[in-house]
C-alpha cells in the first residue's frame, strides 16, 4: 500500500513528497471539505440542510485524488463525494443547494465538467469511460475520473466499465474508495477479495492500493495515473483504503451494525491531523497561519450559505422543466394543469 | 411476533412494515426452502426494518446480506428458484430495480414458458416504492407498469397492514414470480388490527374500500388513502364514491372494476406514476373496451407527470396526487 506520511505525520517516503505549495493547497482543500461536513451536520439538525451522506474522515481520499485534475477534466462523483467536487471547484453554494433538495444544486457551472452527484450505484462508471473516449477522439488530453465505493464495485457496471476502459484504452482514472462499509454491509460480506486494487488485473490495467487517509500519497498515485492517461497510457484503478467514521447518512444509526471499537482506531488515522502535523513539523505552516486559513474558510462558507439562502424555492410548474428541449404536447398540457391548480390554490388561500 | 404457521387466531394491532415482517417470519418458520436476501436485509434488518430480527431468529443461512448488485440478486434468486428454493429478494428501493431488468425481462418472466413448465420460479421480489416522504433522487419511483408489461410476472401492491401480510403470504406461496411493491409512505403511517398466524389474502381480487353510486375511483398502494380522503369529502357533499383498491395489477380484477363502473357510470384512476403509458392507461383501456356503454363522463386519470419524480422538497407534493386533485376530478366527472 502506497504511503507517504505515517499516521503520526512523519514522512515515510521522502521521494513522494509533492512541492510545498501543493501540500499546503491539499491541506486547504481538506479543511474546506471538513468544514463543509461539520457545518453540514449542524445545518441538518437546524433543518437548513436535507439528509446528506457525510464524508468526514475521507477527505484525503477525495481531495488528494480530485486535486490531480484540471478544470478541463471530467469528474463523476457519487453522493459521498462532496469533498472531491468542492476540490475541483464546484461552488459551495451549489453544493449546499443540492443537499437542500433545490434545483439550483443541479445547475452545474459552465466552466466545470462535474456531473451532479450520482445516486444510483455504479452507473457512472461506464459513462466516465465514454467521456474519456470522447475527449481522446476529439484530440484533447483531458481525462475522466470516476468515484465508486467498495459496495459499488460489486455491481456489473463497475466490471464492464473497467473492461471497456482497458480494451479501448480510455483515459480514465477509476477511484475505488474502500471505506469499509456499504450502509450496514462490511467489505468482507461484499467480497472475498481483500485487495480490491487487484481487480484491475482481470482487465489488464494497472491497479494501485494507496493509504486513503494520506493526502500526499493519494495525490501522488493519482497524479501518476492522470499523467499516464493524458499521455495515452490508458486507465488505472486506484483503491483508496479509508474508513467511513461517520454514519452512512446523517439519518443513519450505525450502532445497529457496527461497534464503537470498529471505528475508534480510525480517529488516530485522521487525514487532516496527519497532514497538519507534517506541515507544522516541516515548517510550512504555523499555528498562526493555520488560524488565518481557518478563518478564511469559515468566512467563505458563510458567504456561500448566504448565497444558497438567497436561491428562491422552485415554483410548482418547474417540476416539468428540462424534460425535453421542446416540451411535448403532453407536458404543455400538464403544465397548464399545474398552473391552473396553483392559481386556484392561491385564490382559495387569499 | 408470530413464530409458527398456525391458522389465524385473533388479531394484533400493527403497522404495515410490522405486518410484512410478521409475514416473512411466518413464511421462514413454515417452510425451510424460504430464503430472504438483498442489500442490508440481514444484520441491519433492512433500511426500513422490514426484515428486522429475522436473521437473528432464523439464521444467516436463511436471511443474508448480498453484495451490492441488483442484477445478481435477481439472477441468483432465479437460480435458487430453479433448484427448488423459495427466494424472497429485497430490492432496496424500486428506483434501483433497473440494473436487474435484464434478468427480469429476459428470464424471470419467461422461465415457465421457455421450459414448458418443467421449471417455474416461485420467487418474490419486494421493493419499497413511491413518494410522499421527501427522499433523494430516484428513491420515489413507481415503476410498476414496467413489470406489469412483462409477461409471466405478477404484480401486487397492498395498501393496508392486513392486506400487506395476507398478500405477501399468498405471494410467497404462489408458484410464479411475484413483484411486491410496498408504498414507503404507508410503512408506518397507518396501524390496524391484523389477523395473527398464517393469514392469506388472494392475489387477483380487488377490495372495495368505500361503496358509492356516483363515481368509481380506482387506485392502489399509496394512492388508496389519498382517494379515501377525497371520497370522504365528496360523500359529505352528497356524492357517492366507490373507491376500489386494486391490490393486484397482474392479474387484474377486471370484474370488480366493470361491475362498479356499470353502476356509477363514471371512472377516475389515481396513481403516482408518470402519466404517459402507465398502468392507469391499461385500466382506462379495459373500461373503454368492456364498459363504454355505461359511461356518463370521460374517464379521468389523476397521476404524476411526465417528468422524473422531483426530489425538491418544496414542490414534491405537486407531483404526487393529493386528495384535492382527486376531489377536483370527482367534480369534473360529476359536472360533465
Ligand atoms: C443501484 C443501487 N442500489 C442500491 C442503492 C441504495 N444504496 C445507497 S448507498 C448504498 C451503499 C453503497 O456503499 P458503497 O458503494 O460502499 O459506498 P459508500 O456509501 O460506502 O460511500 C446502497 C446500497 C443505490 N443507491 N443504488
Amino acid at each position: 500500500m502506497v504511503q507517504c506520511l505515517a499516521p503520526d505525520g512523519s514522512v515515510v517516503r521522502e521521494d513522494l513528497l509533492p512541492e510545498p505549495e501543493i501540500r499546503l493547497d491539499l491541506y486547504r482543500q481538506m479543511r474546506r471539505a471538513r468544514h463543509f461536513d461539520e457545518r453540514g451536520w449542524v445545518l441538518y439538525r437546524q433543518g437548513r440542510l436535507g439528509v446528506f451522506p457525510p464524508f468526514g474522515g475521507m477527505e484525503a481520499s477525495q481531495v488528494g485524488t480530485a486535486a490531480a485534475l484540471t478544470k478541463d477534466d471530467w469528474l463523476f462523483p457519487t453522493y459521498r463525494d462532496t469533498g472531491a467536487a468542492l476540490t475541483l471547484g464546484l461552488p459551495i453554494a451549489r453544493t449546499l443547494a443540492y443537499w437542500r433538495t433545490s434545483p439550483h444544486g443541479w445547475h452545474m457551472p459552465a466552466d466545470l465538467k462535474v456531473l451532479p452527484f450520482y445516486i444510483p450505484i455504479a452507473t457512472q462508471y461506464p459513462q466516465a469511460v465514454g467521456a474519456a473516449l470522447a475527449e481522446r477522439r476529439q484530440g484533447t488530453r483531458n481525462v475522466a475520473m470516476a468515484f465508486i465505493g467498495d459496495g459499488g464495485s460489486s455491481e456489473g457496471d463497475f466490471h464492464e466499465a473497467l473492461n471497456f476502459a482497458g480494451a479501448l484504452n480510455a483515459p480514465c482514472v477509476f477511484i475505488l474508495q474502500n471505506n469499509g462499509w456499504a450502509i450496514s454491509v462490511p467489505t468482507r460480506t461484499q467480497t472475498r477479495a481483500t485487495d480490491l486494487s487487484r481487480r484491475a488485473d482481470g482487465y489488464g490495467i494497472p491497479g494501485v492500493r494507496v493509504d486513503g487517509n494520506d493526502a500526499l500519497a493519494t495525490y501522488h498515485v493519482t497524479r501518476e495515473a492522470v499523467d499516464r492517461a493524458r499521455n495515452g497510457g490508458g486507465p488505472t484503478l486506484i483503491e483508496t483504503v479509508t474508513y467511513r467514521v461517520k454514519p452512512h447518512t446523517v439519518a443513519d444509526d450505525p450502532s445497529r451494525y457496527r461497534s464503537e471499537a470498529d471505528t475508534a482506531g480510525w480517529d488516530a488515522k485522521d487525514p487532516v491531523t496527519r497532514l497538519r502535523t507534517h506541515l507544522l513539523n516541516a515548517g510550512l505552516m504555523t499555528e498562526a497561519s493555520e488560524a488565518a486559513l481557518l478563518a478564511e474558510i469559515a468566512a467563505e462558507f458563510e458567504a456561500a450559505l448566504a448565497e444558497a439562502d438567497s436561491y428562491p424555492e422552485p415554483t410548482p410548474a418547474e417540476i416539468l422543466d428540462h424534460v425535453f428541449a421542446e416540451p411535448t404536447p403532453q407536458l404543455k398540457k400538464q403544465r397548464a394543469e399545474i398552473l391552473a391548480e396553483h392559481a386556484q390554490d392561491q385564490k382559495e388561500q387569499a | 411476533m408470530t413464530a409458527t404457521a398456525t391458522p389465524p387466531t385473533g388479531t394484533k394491532n400493527m403497522t404495515m412494515v410490522a405486518a410484512i415482517n410478521d409475514a416473512l417470519d411466518i413464511a421462514l418458520a413454515a417452510d425451510d426452502t424460504v430464503h430472504i436476501f438483498g442489500e442490508d436485509v440481514g444484520v441491519m434488518g433492512g433500511v426500513f426494518r422490514a426484515t428486522d430480527g429475522l436473521q437473528a431468529k432464523h439464521g444467516e443461512g436463511r436471511v443474508f446480506d448480498t453484495p451490492l448488485a441488483e442484477a445478481a440478486i435477481v439472477g441468483m434468486g432465479i437460480g435458487m428458484g430453479l433448484a427448488g428454493l423459495k427466494p424472497i429478494a429485497e430490492i432496496q428501493f424500486a428506483g434501483f430495480l433497473y440494473p436487474a431488468l435484464d434478468q427480469i425481462l429476459s428470464h424471470l418472466g419467461r422461465y415457465r414458458h421457455r421450459t414448458r413448465s418443467r421449471y417455474h420460479l416461485p420467487m418474490v421480489i419486494r421493493a419499497p416504492y413511491g413518494g410522499g416522504v421527501h427522499t433523494p433522487e430516484q428513491h420515489a419511483d413507481s415503476p410498476e407498469a414496467i413489470l406489469a408489461h412483462t409477461p409471466g410476472v405478477k404484480v401486487v401492491i397492498p395498501s393496508t397492514p392486513a392486506d400487506a401480510k395476507g398478500l405477501l403470504l399468498s405471494a410467497i406461496n404462489d408458484p410464479d414470480p411475484v413483484f411486491f411493491f410496498e408504498a414507503i409512505k404507508l410503512y408506518r403511517s397507518v396501524k390496524e388490527d391484523v389477523p395473527v398466524g398464517d393469514y392469506r389474502v388472494p392475489i387477483g381480487k380487488a377490495r372495495i374500500v368505500t361503496q358509492g353510486d356516483d363515481v368509481t375511483v380506482i387506485c392502489y398502494g399509496g394512492m388508496v388513502e389519498v382517494a379515501q380522503k377525497a371520497a370522504a369529502a365528496a360523500q359529505a357533499a352528497g356524492i357517492g364514491v366507490e373507491v376500489i383498491d386494486l391490490r393486484t395489477l397482474v392479474p387484474m380484477d377486471t370484474d370488480t372494476i366493470i361491475t362498479s363502473v356499470a353502476k356509477t357510470g363514471r371512472a377516475i384512476i389515481v396513481t403516482e406514476a408518470p402519466r404517459t403509458a402507465g398502468f392507469h392507461s391499461e385500466i382506462a383501456a379495459v373500461i373503454a373496451e368492456e364498459a363504454i356503454e355505461h359511461l356518463r363522463a370521460p374517464i379521468v386519470r389523476v397521476t404524476g407527470y411526465d417528468a422524473p419524480y422531483p426530489p425538491f422538497t418544496a414542490v414534491e407534493d405537486v407531483y404526487r396526487p393529493n386528495p384535492l386533485r382527486v376531489a377536483k376530478a370527482i367534480r369534473q366527472v360529476m359536472d360533465y
